[in-house]
């Protein structure tokens, strides 16, 4: 800046500090349920030190040069943190915003006697306010979409667990679409657990499936000949009237699996074929009631 | 005569617009009081075009309407892709033929589980295909 406008500012860092939070404390969007007014405090007297610091040596027009990457830094940090504890956008802008605006009222203050330099140095700051926002929504995005993506991740971890039913017998509930990604980790985690455990029996519950098309049926089929592979036979369960009509209609061919329509009689069979039986038993224990 | 009657345009670039995509084709067809093996074929045929756009054509268009040919309502779906095309629709169409590593019976069979069916497919401009389920056909 060539009027010292950056000296003006540090000098006055403490004045702007008490305008900025002035501001923020009248601010209607202050979420005091969510943060302190000590830790705004500090968070804001933070980016100030960094800011003004800069202002004297950076260019105030390149925001990707290095001396501006410590504002930048504290910027996305307090950002960031702001997306996870459940700021809105719009309170996480005003943060930035009451800044600018607290620098400007600091600014207009101290040069009321020059309209023409209080305006150009109003427009740099406004500029350099402006994009430091900017970076403050596109981290504010990148810390929702890491949120986001932390939890597509924890539901794909959740959504295939197996099951041992019986000794022998592992059963594998599928629910939502069964995508590429998906049938991966079922096979992973199928596979796995037929070794660990020696079953010789795998059902897989298709009743969570809302549709089965061609590809979904080609992962099935395909997990169906690992299993095999493996020394397992693989029961398809839980297909229901109108998946089984759709199937046909899509020309699916799916007779050399065992399909059963719900899970307790792919259970059933599993028990016949490793000639297990379950029976009511037959002598009442005599109790001590009568 | 066919009289659209309400229509709605989903952009489909990734793979999760897919599973949306398929959400609202489900809520439309719930909306017009589809009976449940007519949605679920429709989704499915919904769920093999919207696959063949993602792998051949990195995504496209997908139009749902609700139609109504004077006596029943139904949905129109249109699937617009700017892929490659397909260059033998009749091939295409056989089952069993794949170009991908697939079973080859997404567009047979989609044809098989709605009630109207048409594609074009120009090489290097794009394929359009129109699908029509009816409520009760």
């Amino acid at each position: 800046m060539s009027f010292n406008t950056h000296k003006l500012l540090e000098s006055k860092k403490k004045a702007i500090l008490e305008q900025w939070m002035k501001n923020q404390l009248a601010d209607d969007s202050l979420r005091e349920d969510l943060i302190s007014n000590e830790e705004l405090r500090s968070q804001s007297e933070e980016l100030i030190s960094a800011l003004v610091g800069n202002l004297s040596m950076a260019d105030l027009t390149d925001l990707d040069s290095d001396e501006w990457s410590p504002v930048i830094e504290i910027l996305g940090g307090i950002s960031i943190t702001r997306a996870r504890q459940g700021f809105t956008p719009r309170e996480t802008g005003n943060f930035v915003f009451t800044l600018k605006e607290a620098l400007l009222t600091v600014l207009q203050a101290e040069i009321s006697d020059n309209p023409q330099l209080l305006f150009e140095e109003s427009m740099k700051i406004n500029r350099l306010m402006d994009s430091l926002s900017v970076v403050t929504f596109e981290t504010f995005i990148k810390g929702r979409e890491e949120v986001i993506l932390r939890q597509t991740d924890e539901i794909a971890d959740i959504s295939t667990p197996v099951i041992r039913v019986w000794d022998g017998i592992l059963a594998l509930p599928i629910i939502g679409t069964l995508d590429s990604a998906r049938t991966q980790i079922v096979m992973e985690n199928l596979l796995q657990e037929i070794v660990e455990t020696g079953s010789s029996i795998a059902i897989l519950d298709i009743s969570g499936v809302p549709a089965v098309d061609s590809l979904v049926a080609q992962h099935l089929i395909k997990t169906v000949s690992a299993t095999r592979l493996m020394g397992a036979e693989c029961i398809i369960s839980g297909i229901r009237p109108e998946i089984a009509q759709t199937v046909v209609h899509l020309g699916i061919d799916l007779s050399n699996i065992i399909t059963k329509a719900s899970l307790a009689s792919a259970l059933a069979y599993a028990f016949k074929s490793m000639r297990l039986e379950v029976r009511k038993a037959n002598s009442v224990q005599k109790s001590n009631t009568f | 005569m066919i009289l659209s009657l309400s229509k709605d345009t989903i952009e489909v670039v990734k793979e999760q617009d897919v599973v949306f995509t398929k959400n609202r084709v489900k809520e439309v067809a719930v909306r017009i009081k589809m009976g449940l093996v007519n949605q679920t074929r429709l989704i499915t045929a919904a769920s093999e075009l919207l696959r063949n756009m993602m792998r051949y054509a990195n995504g496209g268009k997908c139009t749902i309407e609700v139609v109504s040919s004077g006596r029943t309502n139904g949905i129109r779906l249109t699937f617009t892709d700017k892929g490659p095309g397909i260059p033998d629709i009749a091939k295409a169409m056989e089952d069993g033929f794949s170009t991908g590593k697939s079973l080859g019976l997404g567009l047979p069979g989609t044809k098989r589980l709605v009630n109207e069916f048409d594609i074009r497919s120009n090489v290097g401009e794009g394929t359009t295909v129109t699908i029509i389920k009816w409520a009760n056909g």
